[in-house]
């Protein structure tokens, strides 16, 4: 890389006025050529810039070349010929955003086939998640299975057992809708104390797609599901651990439960179950089980091994809460989060993204002050039910400490709580649905660290 | 003249059935039914009514043979290892047995939580071994098995004696058993439905306050400063363009007033290195890592680690992937491994060179 393209973010700070000893030496040597307007103008610009860095720095001062180099010297891409089509058939980021990986948190599991990786939601925009970037849950490891040879199984309390090959599920009306996706255990190493850096480690186990497929109640209703007394269904994966869960059938009955094969306008990654999920609006992301091979109608839960040994919800009596699915409303701000630093004083724009397995998020404040005070950000839209809303806030960092949080609010009026509210009724031993409000300190010196007040 | 009739009629016969099977199903020619040998192959969950266990038995001594053989590797000899997976056996008394309900449970001071702690149904564990273990070759145990090593680890717990076997006979009795049968409420708002009852109010009931909320906010937690660079540098986690950049977490903090750091290295281009890639692919393929880290050790020493000891040994580490061994690092064996010789060929340079990620 050529040195001027790496200080293309930021300069350093301006001198004390604009113009060095040899920058005033051309000035005066442009003035004695008679060249008036260009010493006027010089004067004017570094007058007008040395007021600036009192209050806040130029981001972008203008060099004592007279201009931006970047502008200048016009760069070889502005010069030359560029790259044919088609040279990737299937296009790629850019090479400057290879730091945007989604990673494991070093010490979480001793597996990488039962193990999670987390999105960088530090990086992110508005509310899809790029698929290549969508966070990784698997329990047994992962497979690129031939659609070819995938099947699809109803049975159970149903008229007849039918089974149902990928081209005959892509032949049925489908629907295409924006859901997020966020495992129960998200947050759940800050539960007790601060325990990792980044918004990535915090939150970064959330994703939103929009996701296409056929409504499973087609499918029941296909098969002739005895919907009265079939209460839950089970859905069960086709992979190595066969991952099971146990379905309300209410909330298929309503409609909202999808059996998936497209994600993003293309079909499910390998990584998130293709050829075919279960999407489960507002559950938590261990039930829309992947590589989804059977569903079975019964009258009873199931106690599979994820809703019986783990994804319970341990309270301080000792009682473990079972079959707790929802996620409460939640929301995060992004930028700025743990481990970004600011790179100087001055406005920014505080962004960040809020959810509820409950329905629309109605309204999202934000705090620069740890939670003293609070201001009402603004909704980008689409706000969907069920799916991630993008919130942005104006700001102006002074250069002080401020520690930032935002607090959401759900369609049905539930509030997103403190960790002393939380705390207070489920204790620090849950592990699971950790949906406190988050905050992120930043120091004087533009450095940004997660924290939790008291 | 008679065939024309016939063919007619024919024809008619054959439009009724069409409005039949549009009536009864308007996605005609969508799915079929699944055949009972189908059903039979793919239904296996078993629910805590034992709904779905098939008829059988296991002795808590053939439990024994199959763990040591398919189950310590991972979860230790007696259920107690916390080296691959959470630990499976322990914390629970005969005082827990009687009542139902694991009294560690209630300690916050209690160091972790063990499968059998934790689990309220004895058919949660038949159904899990049985779809999902052995963890590199789930679905292979015989029923027999499964009753076996499921009676094997209520043995370890002492929920049955020495010499039970375990059957669908008897499974309820153990079930009244179960340590933490009385462990589980429903009793909560996060379930989306009114199937268990439940409730309908939320835990917290935070308001919507917007002015001089809360008395002046202190921090209480945040990460020690020892632990700055513990996930990686997070300079490289943050992209190179934009309000803000990740911080150098490989150097120590900057103090206030200093400038902050604003010169990011635009992001090298690696090459890449198709051996290393390869090499990965084969090692998640054939469940090496499973047991060997690419660079720590989980069951076995990290590639990193035999990259050290053996460099250069290519033929004598493909000899060991296939013939498996004991004793060079530590008493638990590893199995002989099948794979083709292509590829053990692969992982053996691979190692012997360094074993480089990439």
């Amino acid at each position: 890389m050529k040195e001027d393209s790496l200080n293309s973010g930021r300069v350093q700070k301006a001198p004390e006025n604009f113009l060095t000893q040899s920058g005033i030496k051309e000035v005066f040597a442009e003035g004695k050529k008679g060249r008036r307007d260009f010493i006027r103008n010089a004067f004017a610009a570094a007058a007008a810039g040395a007021t600036v860095p009192m209050a806040m720095a130029q981001g972008n001062p203008v060099p004592t070349e007279g201009g931006d180099p970047n502008i200048l010297n016009l760069p070889e891409h502005a010069t030359g010929l560029g790259q044919g089509v088609a040279a990737e058939g299937y296009g790629k980021p850019s090479k400057f955003e290879s730091n945007l990986q989604r990673r494991q948190s070093p010490g979480l599991t001793q597996t990488t086939q039962a193990s999670v990786s987390f999105a960088p939601l530090q990086s992110l925009f508005g509310i899809v998640t790029p698929s290549g970037l969508h966070f990784e849950r698997h329990h047994q490891g992962w497979w690129d299975i031939d659609p070819s040879k995938h099947r699809f199984m109803v049975n159970g309390m149903v008229k007849k057992n039918m089974v149902f090959t990928m081209d005959e599920i892509m032949r049925l009306p489908s629907v295409s809708r924006f859901h997020f996706i966020e495992c129960g255990a998200n947050t759940a190493v800050d539960w007790g104390n601060v325990a990792v850096p980044t918004v990535q480690y915090t939150h970064g186990m959330l994703s939103c797609s929009e996701f296409t497929g056929v409504p499973l109640i087609t499918l029941l209703e296909m098969a002739g599901a005895d919907l009265k007394n079939g209460k839950f269904v089970l859905a069960e994966g086709g992979d190595g651990s066969s991952m099971t869960r146990t379905i309300p059938m209410s909330l298929i009955t309503s409609g909202e439960v999808i059996v998936a094969y497209g994600q993003n306008g293309e079909m499910l990654r390998p990584e998130n179950g293709y050829p075919l999920r279960l999407v489960v609006p507002g559950v938590q992301g261990v039930s829309w089980v992947k590589y989804l091979r059977r569903v079975e109608v019964g009258d009873k839960p199931y106690a599979a091994k994820d809703e019986a040994i783990h994804y319970i919800d341990l309270q301080p009596d000792g009682l473990h809460r079972q079959y707790t699915n929802l996620q409460e409303v939640k929301s995060v701000v992004t930028t700025p989060s743990g481990g970004q630093v600011l790179l100087d004083k001055g406005f920014y724009n505080i962004t960040g993204l809020a959810w509820s397995g409950k329905g629309k998020i109605k309204r999202v404040d934000v705090s620069t002050d740890g939670g003293r005070n609070w201001r009402q950000a603004r909704l980008e839209t689409p706000v969907l039910s069920k799916a991630l809303s993008r919130f942005n806030l104006d700001w102006v960092w002074d250069g002080k400490p401020a520690i930032i949080q935002s607090r959401a609010q759900d369609e049905t009026g539930h509030v997103q709580p403190t960790y002393q509210q939380l705390r207070a009724v489920r204790g620090t031993r849950s592990i699971y649905h950790n949906n406190a409000i988050q905050s992120w300190l930043v120091q004087e010196n533009g450095e940004v660290k997660n924290v939790q007040v008291s | 003249m008679s065939r024309f009739r016939n063919a007619v009629l024919a024809l008619a016969l054959l439009a009724v059935a069409g409005v039949a099977v549009a009536q009864s199903n308007k996605f005609s020619g969508v799915g079929r039914e699944a055949t009972p040998k189908e059903v039979a192959k793919w239904d296996i969950d078993v629910r805590p009514d034992f709904k779905g266990l098939p008829a059988g038995s296991g002795s808590v001594a053939k439990g024994q043979d199959v763990w040591e053989g398919k189950c310590a590797q991972c979860h230790g000899i007696f259920g107690e290892s916390g080296e691959v997976f959470s630990p499976l056996i322990g914390g629970v008394t005969a005082d827990d047995i009687k009542k139902g309900r694991v009294a560690n449970l209630t300690r916050s001071d209690y160091p972790g939580r063990t499968t059998i702690m934790k689990v309220a149904t004895v058919s949660t564990l038949w159904d899990y071994i049985n779809r999902a273990m052995p963890w590199t070759n789930p679905k292979t145990l015989t029923t027999e098995e499964v009753y076996a090593v499921t009676a094997f680890m209520l043995n370890l717990a002492n929920i049955v004696p020495d010499n039970y076997v375990l059957s669908d006979k008897n499974i309820a009795e153990v079930q009244a058993r179960m340590p933490n049968r009385n462990g589980m409420t429903t009793q909560h708002d996060m379930w989306p439905g009114k199937e268990f009852g439940g409730t309908t109010k939320p835990d917290t009931a935070n308001k919507i306050c917007m002015k001089d909320c809360t008395p002046e906010p202190k921090v209480a937690s945040f990460l020690p400063d020892f632990a700055r660079n513990a996930h990686g540098n997070l300079q490289e986690q943050n992209r190179i363009v934009g309000p803000q950049r990740g911080a150098d977490t490989t150097k120590p903090e900057p103090k206030a007033g200093m400038p902050v750091a604003a010169v990011t290295p635009s992001a090298p281009a690696k090459p890449e290195n198709n051996e290393a890639k390869t090499a990965l692919a084969l090692l998640n393929k054939h469940s090496c890592t499973a047991c060997h880290g690419v660079d720590k050790k989980i069951v076995g020493p990290g590639f990193n680690e035999i990259a050290k000891k053996q460099a250069g040994k290519t033929d004598y580490l493909i000899g060991k992937i296939k013939a498996g061994g004991v004793g060079v690092w530590g008493q638990i064996p590893m199995p002989a491994q099948s794979l083709p010789e292509a590829d053990a060929k692969l992982i053996g340079e691979w190692i012997s060179k360094g074993a480089s990620k990439q």
